[in-house]
């Protein structure tokens, strides 16, 4: 069976910057796919792309992104439109923010159901209703007519969440969801985002830089730096076995997963430089940063190669044992 | 319902705020009517042709004019308490009644100039926002900049030049063809012929002003995530648009609003006498003339309540717009 | 009729943004991550200081001198203010004193290319002197307006306290009353000429550089450059004058093209209405008495008019060029 979402070597321009380049995934139905990476790895455009809002000034230069059999970057606007908050919706990180501040969430739900659904207004605010008490709000009957402001950051993000699965899409992309909220809060939301999936059989994007998230919550795991895929597993094996010198990093860099692998004695390190330094650099995005560069890393992007199965890593460097070429194994 | 708790409170702090703000008007007006060179008496003498001393006094203390400025600024507090502004004796009728006489016209050409203003404004400030740094933004900027630089009065004689002189379309002046024995909707027809001009120009100013600032704040309204989330949702650009981008920007616009209800009196001072349209602006523009300060001065003090009552009425306006508002 | 308007449009957004600076400051640090928060935001807004409003300065006349729009604006008033000074030479004469025959229309005497009026005046020569009083007044209560309205301001938003609060009334009255009814009733009391002209636009227009001046100077009043000179125990009038002063600046010299416009056109409605001075021709005046003539010669309204929209539209230009070179924030929406 095909997959629900696969996304072809996309690569996204900006008149003088490429933030993404040949990316490619794939997302079974009802699976979790979570892309890692800190900021500026253009994993926020990436989602944006997949919802076809990326802003202006960034276009897809190349690359498809098939959803449901349909190439997405070939649709025009209306059907765009009937798919976005239909079968394809999106959470965004800034909950404070991404509500309507003069409107009631309960219309703010339910106007995703008009349009779509073509309810009436009776109809939508019952659905909206519905739709609070799933994402465990109390009292959702006096909630409903709440503003914004009169809840606090995890209320509204699960006022999100009630929006985005409101017509019961096939995909949910949830950009960083949780970073702008309490610790305590972050694992509340996250835990319904999975429990949501499992009853709604949604596959879900998520977007984040937090490994603990990865850990607890992803199917397959995608690390992203500079635009690129530098490595991809399940998260037994990413952890257990990272093979990408930034993968390596970022883990060292983490502390929430120490007591769990066996970096538990090691300190916590950091990745010295920045991702700006990817800027403008021929060959390895990762080689101004990485303490195992070598000459030959400055001529040419790395291919991905396939070390073992369910692997890709783009570092021809790495420890693994068996190196296959990433053509080989897609003949596989 | 909390919507209407929410303003109830909003109007008692306006309420509460706009006290010592009328009290203070209410003195300074007094003190200007004191400054105002000649009273009443010498008006109505001057115009008689020839006054005794005596006939003069007996004016004076008939109006209460020969009493020391305390207690006539008791008996003009006094009189106001009773919604008395005093008595015209140009028009030899009390000054409230004369203005309630005019008052509706004036207010009923400022509604029209404000709702042509805002509806104009908000549309061609919306094109300039969609536009925007392109053309017909660009266009439309410097057409509004032009339309902020024109007086009024100008305005009005230009139009009145090109569509009752030239085209003769509309009719010059006045309120109402004199002597038609219309009824019913021509009757509205022949009244809405002789605002239309009036209006156009008194409103042109505020169109360039509500155009500018509904630019500024959709623009400002249009980067915020809740617009990204809109469109999330699937919902045209237009419902993004109508939905949630025009009802935040135009919280700022309905502030803007409330500050101009002022200066659009001024305005229709202007245009009236342009337009010989029998509002208040025309009567003060008479008052003026004929130096009966009295009623120059109870249009000041009945045209600052209006400004104060219509900023209640935006503050109002504005808590049903912002739910934030009762919040805090 | 465009009285304060403008200004007050003016002063809200400045206002609003003295107001929303430190929240957005705020909001930058904390996307940042915390490892900004305590360094680099508040750093770099402490180092604002008088040297620094000096090399800013510097930029905006930059940023103004590439605004085609501003350097048309800037041209036309120059051109303006050379006429005002020139005209006496140029024509001698009284424009008030009959020289042709009436109604010659606009080009049918070479000898009055703008023709004449009513009363066999020259209507070019009336345009030129007109333009004597439009920019005297309009220089003069604008200058008046704003030292008034810059020490209430200033008195208000750096002392706060009471003293805020009585003149913030005090503000608010003259902002309620109606301005420019004010306007015909202290001209009407006080008799029409050009100095109380001058005057009555001065009170009417001070309350909203008054306003403005003290929104910005409570934002100012508590930056790190003004606790600094308030340790090293400057007086009141220096830290007013030497530290915020400068930095309140932008928005105000902003507000004062705008003023110098809208009181040029008071000042024509008021001479329209025969509230003008008797004894001067001005633009407004021209327009009063060419009125009851607009259905035959219409264009002894129509040029006196040209060169209000012209000046004024001169004054918005320029007003909008400081704007964008001033307030950068402002017009990257262009």
């Amino acid at each position: 069976m095909a997959p629900l979402l696969q996304v072809d070597n996309l690569t996204i321009r900006f008149p003088r910057a490429e933030p993404v380049g040949n990316l490619s995934f794939e997302i079974e139905q009802g699976e979790t796919l979570a892309i890692v990476g800190e900021s500026g790895s253009g994993k926020s455009l990436t989602a944006l792309a997949l919802m076809q809002l990326l802003p202006r000034a960034a276009k897809i230069a190349n690359g498809h992104i098939t959803f449901g059999g349909r190439d997405l970057t070939k649709l025009d606007a209306r059907e765009m439109r009937h798919l976005r908050g239909r079968e394809i919706a999106m959470i965004f990180q800034e909950p404070m923010t991404s509500l309507n501040p003069v409107m009631t969430i309960g219309r703010q739900i339910g106007e995703v159901l008009k349009v779509h659904e073509k309810l009436s207004g009776k109809a939508a605010r019952e659905r909206a209703i519905e739709l609070l008490r799933l994402v465990r709000i109390p009292a959702p009957e006096k909630r409903v007519d709440d503003y914004p402001h009169q809840l606090s950051g995890g209320m509204r993000q699960r006022v999100m969440i009630a929006i985005a699965v409101a017509c019961k899409p096939k995909l949910l992309i949830a950009d960083e969801p949780t970073t702008a909220l309490d610790v305590t809060i972050q694992a509340q939301v996250l835990d319904l985002l999975d429990t949501l999936r499992r009853e709604l059989q949604m596959a879900v994007v998520l977007i984040t830089h937090d490994l603990g998230v990865v850990a607890q919550w992803a199917d397959k795991v995608v690390v992203m730096y500079a635009g690129r895929k530098v490595e991809q597993a399940l998260p037994g094996d990413l952890f257990n076995d990272p093979l990408h010198p930034y993968t390596r990093g970022l883990l060292a860099a983490s502390p929430r997963l120490k007591h769990d692998f066996h970096y538990r004695d090691g300190a916590l390190t950091e990745i010295p430089g920045s991702i700006v330094s990817a800027v403008g650099e021929a060959g390895c995005p990762f080689r101004p940063r990485c303490n195992q560069a070598r000459a030959s890393c400055s001529h040419h992007v790395p291919q991905l190669i396939v070390p073992a199965a369910d692997r890709l890593v783009a570092c021809p460097f790495t420890t693994s044992l068996k190196a296959v070429p990433h053509a080989a194994a897609l003949s596989l | 319902m909390p919507a209407l708790l929410r303003i109830a409170r909003t109007l008692r702090r306006t309420l509460l705020q706009a006290i010592p703000t009328v009290l203070g008007i209410v003195i300074l007006n007094f003190f200007l009517l004191q400054l105002a060179p000649g009273d009443a008496a010498d008006v109505m003498a001057g115009e008689a042709g020839s006054a005794t001393a005596e006939s003069m006094a007996a004016l004076r203390s008939r109006f209460g004019l020969d009493n020391p400025v305390l207690v006539q600024l008791g008996h003009y507090l006094n009189n106001l308490a009773h919604f008395s502004l005093g008595f015209s004796p140009r028009y030899g009728m009390p000054v409230a009644d004369l203005i309630a006489q005019r008052l509706p016209g004036t207010l009923t050409l400022m509604a029209l100039a404000l709702t042509i203003a805002i509806l104009l404004g908000v549309v061609l400030g919306s094109l300039m926002a969609s536009f925007a740094g392109r053309i017909p933004d660009r266009l439309l900027s410097i057409f509004s900049l032009l339309f902020y630089s024109i007086p009024s009065f100008w305005i009005g004689l230009m139009l009145i030049v090109f569509f009752s002189v030239k085209l003769g379309w509309l009719p010059s002046g006045g309120a109402g063809t004199i002597g038609s024995r219309l009824t019913g909707v021509p009757a509205i027809l022949d009244k809405a012929r002789y605002m239309v001009l009036p209006a156009t120009s008194l409103a042109l100013f505020y169109v360039a002003i509500y155009a500018r600032l509904t630019r500024a704040s959709m623009l400002e309204v249009k980067n915020q995530d809740f617009v990204r989330t809109a469109y999330a949702k699937g919902l045209t650009p237009f419902g993004v648009t109508a939905r949630h981008i025009l009802r935040n920007a135009l919280i700022p616009i309905t502030t803007m609003a409330g500050m101009h209800i002022g200066g659009m009196l001024g305005g229709a001072v202007v245009v009236e006498t342009v337009y010989s349209w029998p509002g208040l602006g025309r009567l003060a523009f008479e008052a003026v003339m004929g130096r009966d300060f009295t009623v120059l001065l109870g249009i000041l003090l009945l045209s600052s309540l209006l400004v104060i009552i219509a900023n209640a009425a935006v503050d109002i306006i504005h808590a049903w717009l912002d739910p934030r508002i009762g919040a805090r | 009729m465009s009285t304060t308007d403008v200004g007050n449009f003016r002063s809200l957004v400045a206002e609003r943004e003295a107001t929303a600076e430190p929240e957005a400051a705020a909001a930058t640090a904390a996307a940042n991550g915390p490892a900004w928060s305590n360094m680099k935001a508040p750093d770099a807004r402490s180092q604002q200081s008088a040297a620094v409003a000096v090399t800013n300065g510097r930029r905006a006349l930059k940023v103004f001198l590439s605004n085609p729009n501003a350097l048309f604006g800037t041209g036309f008033l120059v051109f303006v203010i050379l006429v005002a000074l020139t005209a006496p030479i140029l024509y001698p004469d009284d424009p008030l004193s009959m020289v042709g025959r009436p109604f010659l229309w606009p080009g049918q005497n070479s000898a009055y290319p703008l023709g004449t009026d009513s009363l066999g005046r020259d209507v070019l020569a009336g345009i030129l002197h007109g333009s004597r009083i439009s920019l005297f007044v309009g220089l003069m209560a604008t200058a008046l307006g704003l030292t008034f309205g810059v020490l209430v301001g200033s008195t208000a938003g750096y002392f706060g306290g009471w003293i805020d609060d009585l003149l913030v009334r005090l503000i608010e009255i003259f902002q309620t009353l109606p301005s420019f009814v004010l306007l015909v009733v202290l001209v009407a009391i006080a008799q029409p000429s050009a100095t109380t002209v001058t005057l009555a636009i001065a009170v009417i227009s001070w309350p909203t550089v008054a306003r403005l001046t003290r929104a910005e100077f409570r934002a100012i009043r508590e930056k790190d450059f003004v606790m600094a000179a308030r340790s090293l125990g400057y007086g009141h009038a220096r830290i007013i004058f030497r530290e915020i002063l400068p930095n309140a600046l932008p928005p105000i010299i902003v507000t004062s093209s705008v003023m110098v416009a809208t009181a040029i056109l008071m000042e024509s409605a008021l001479s329209f209405m025969g509230l003008g001075d008797p004894n001067v021709v001005s633009w407004g005046s021209m327009i009063g008495t060419g009125r009851e003539l607009v259905r035959t010669a219409w264009y002894l309204t129509a040029l006196p008019g040209l060169a209000i929209v012209f000046t004024v539209l001169a004054l918005n230009l320029i007003g909008d060029g400081l704007n964008d070179a001033l307030n950068p924030r402002f017009s990257q929406d262009r």
